[in-house]
């Protein structure tokens, strides 16, 4: 018998049995439907997370304090926050292969522009070195240099939109300005290009740059050293970068042998690991949820399958009275159960469209959808058809002519 | 010798009903000629149908041996046996057997779906067949849109559509009037006038006459096997019936 006839045949028994073949395939449905639509959210996050980690500069390595395991009770509170302006002046000097190192002081508090508007966004004070690490690039007027840095001088540089929001969008109209923090003035020599967002949703461009002397003197008691920031001089430098920081940071931390470092030192692949290890495991988790669901989906197909062979034994007896070969009754059979599992799986991949553009609209995350997800997902289904179809095809095939005539 | 279509010998069929056994065949021995047509009767329960299952390859014998066209039937698997239905034997049922919620036409296309070396055209083929029954314009009806009389003819149609050597019908005309009947046997004497053997069924001595030959089975044995004489003729019998319908109204 041609294919198209089996194909033929398969659908005309589907469509007799329309209600019921919809509800046996929907276990299939939905599975499918839940992997795409799960699948399109982690792809879109993980490639957003990926994509702004890129954006974070080159050869970056990021010191941290706290220890490897953050969660540790024992940790004293006063102990948590130890990093040191001296440790990063210290890497500075001892360091061979780090090109650049600043220290991040995270400073807070409300922001006046001396025209009197009000702002509220983080100030870091940084080394000029902060900016060849974070490859930042300055729209209009400059960044601070070394000078300004040992002077302690009372400048800043400000993000895009601080700039926009405190004083316009006019070119060049932030710069000689002053912005006051804590009642200190701090002279805008620079504006920062646009950045954009992080993959969290934050504004990249929301911030003040300041130089880290200025701030530890000016806002003191109101700041801590967030991290610090080195960049290697190449990328086949950064692990060996961080071990130099490492002992660096033991030396300057005046650490024991047998004492934990109170600090961490990570690169690149460290933070997108971190970040995209969630999406990972939540990976892992679909593909359980798919292999259940479809298990399911699979052993619904074959009880509808047995309960269609029981109902159809005249038709089969007929078939072989005149001429089926017991093969050509199997391959009816198990073709119908691939397609009744196909035919789901079409209407899952649908269901996944419809639910990823669905999720997209709603909550604004990137969703992403590729061929491979979905030449997966009906490959599977065709093969719970395939699985779960030919035991009950095999038994349609083995019955005898006459018994199954003579089937009541 | 070729010219035997069907050679049985001691042929037996035992049914295992728990601790009795039904002897429903107990030792047949028969030759069928080939352009023989033979009526098979015998009270119910006498073994007929079993016997023509039997000879249509359906069912398997508990002894004996079969050949049909000189072939030995009881040593073929099952591929070989579906073959063997496909193409030489067209099978009547007693109950029609058409595919349900399938149309007339596409019940008749059945048979050729599953031909191994297909080489006319089927819609042709399934055409001319329904044509040559007289239901060419019912191709697209499903069976429960036919008379008891035109779902016959619809599995007499599909049992000749391949062509094969020989016709088996189990009481082709069980479920039929006098006069639908006599139409029935009036198609097999023209085909068997074609050389078509024919072995049917039947428990009326007025449609057996129209066979060449009786068989009659009682217990699973044959008691009688005698030519017929004289011989009805189908086609003069349907033209009479219908000068006299005329002749009523
Ligand atoms: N599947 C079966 N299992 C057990 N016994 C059977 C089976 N089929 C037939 N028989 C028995 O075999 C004997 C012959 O049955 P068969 O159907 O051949 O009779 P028949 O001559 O065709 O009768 P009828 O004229 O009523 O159709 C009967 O006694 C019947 O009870
Ligand atoms: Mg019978």
């Amino acid at each position: 018998m041609k294919p198209q006839m089996l194909i033929r045949i398969a659908l005309r028994s589907i469509r007799r049995t329309k209600m019921r073949s919809t509800l046996t395939a929907l276990g299939i449905i939905i599975g499918v439907g839940a992997v795409i639509v799960m699948v399109a959210i982690g792809h879109g996050a993980k490639s957003r997370i990926e994509q702004s980690i890129k954006n974070l500069g080159t050869n970056m390595v990021v010191i941290t304090p706290g220890a490897a395991n953050t969660g540790n009770v024992s940790q004293g509170a006063g102990s948590f926050n130890r990093l040191k302006i001296e440790d990063a002046e210290k890497l500075k000097r001892e360091s061979v292969l780090l090109a650049d190192v600043s220290p991040v002081i995270m400073a807070f508090g409300r922001i006046r522009g001396n025209n009197g508007t009000n702002w509220r966004c983080p100030v870091y004070g940084v080394d000029p070195a902060y900016q060849n690490i974070r490859d930042w690039q300055v729209g209009q007027g400059q960044f601070f240099d070394a000078r300004d840095l040992r002077a302690r001088r009372k400048v800043c540089v400000l993000g895009a939109t601080v700039a926009l929001q405190i004083f316009g969008d006019g070119e060049g109209a932030a710069l000689g300005q002053e912005v006051i923090l804590r009642d200190v003035p701090f002279t805008v020599i620079g504006v920062l290009a646009p950045k954009g967002q992080t993959a969290s949703g934050t504004d990249q461009d929301d911030v003040i740059i300041a130089p880290y002397t200025t701030v530890q003197e000016r806002l003191a008691g109101h700041q801590f050293i967030a991290q610090i920031l080195g960049s290697a001089a190449s990328p086949s430098d950064v692990v060996a970068a961080m071990t130099e920081a490492k002992a660096i940071m033991r030396e300057s931390h005046k650490l024991g042998d047998w004492e934990e470092s109170d600090f961490q030192v990570k690169n690149q692949a460290d933070l997108a690991d971190a970040a995209t290890g969630a999406t990972d495991v939540m990976t892992i988790l679909l593909a359980c949820i798919a292999g259940i669901s479809l298990l399911v989906g699979g052993i619904g197909i074959m009880n509808i399958m047995l309960v269609s062979v029981t109902e159809r034994t005249r038709e089969i007896g007929i078939r072989m009275a005149i001429g089926a070969r017991p093969a050509d009754v199997l391959l009816q059979f198990l073709v119908e159960a691939i397609v009744l599992s196909l035919l789901g799986g079409l209407l899952g991949v649908a269901l996944g469209y419809g639910g990823s553009w669905l999720v997209g609209r709603l909550t604004g995350w990137p969703t992403m959808i590729d061929g491979v997800t979905v030449s997966v997902a009906l490959g599977f289904s065709a093969a719970v058809g395939v699985f779960f179809g030919f035991w009950p095809a095999r038994k349609a095939a083995a019955l005898n002519p006459i018994d199954a005539l003579r089937y009541e | 010798m070729a010219a035997d279509v069907i050679r049985i010998q001691g042929l037996t069929r035992t049914y295992i009903m728990g601790a009795n056994e039904v002897h429903a065949l107990d030792g047949i021995d028969l030759t069928i000629a080939k352009g023989e047509m033979v009526a098979v009767m015998g009270a119910s329960g006498s073994g007929k149908s079993t016997m023509m299952n039997m000879l249509g390859c359906l069912d398997k014998p508990t002894s004996g041996s079969y050949e049909l066209d000189g072939e030995r039937v009881e040593v073929m698997d099952r591929n070989q046996l579906a073959d063997l239905r496909n193409r030489r034997i067209g099978f009547v049922f007693q109950g029609f057997n058409l595919l349900a919620r399938t149309s007339a036409l596409e019940n008749v296309e059945l048979p050729m779906m599953y031909e191994r070396a297909r080489k006319k055209d089927v819609r042709e083929a399934a055409v001319a067949a329904l044509a040559r029954v007289g239901l060419a314009d019912r191709s697209s009806h499903l069976p429960n849109e036919l008379s008891g009389g035109q779902q016959q003819r619809v599995a007499i149609a599909r049992a000749l559509v391949t062509e094969p050597a020989l016709l088996l019908a189990d009481e082709p005309t069980g479920n039929l009037d006098s006069r639908t009947s006599v139409e029935v046997l009036a198609l097999f004497q023209e085909l068997n006038d074609n050389g078509l053997t024919v072995v049917m069924v039947t428990h009326e001595d007025s449609i057996a006459h129209y066979a060449k030959r009786i068989v009659e089975l009682r217990d699973g044995r044959i008691v009688r096997d005698e030519p017929v004489n004289p011989r009805g003729n189908a086609a003069a019998d349907l033209a009479a019936i219908d000068a006299r319908k005329k002749g009523n109204a």
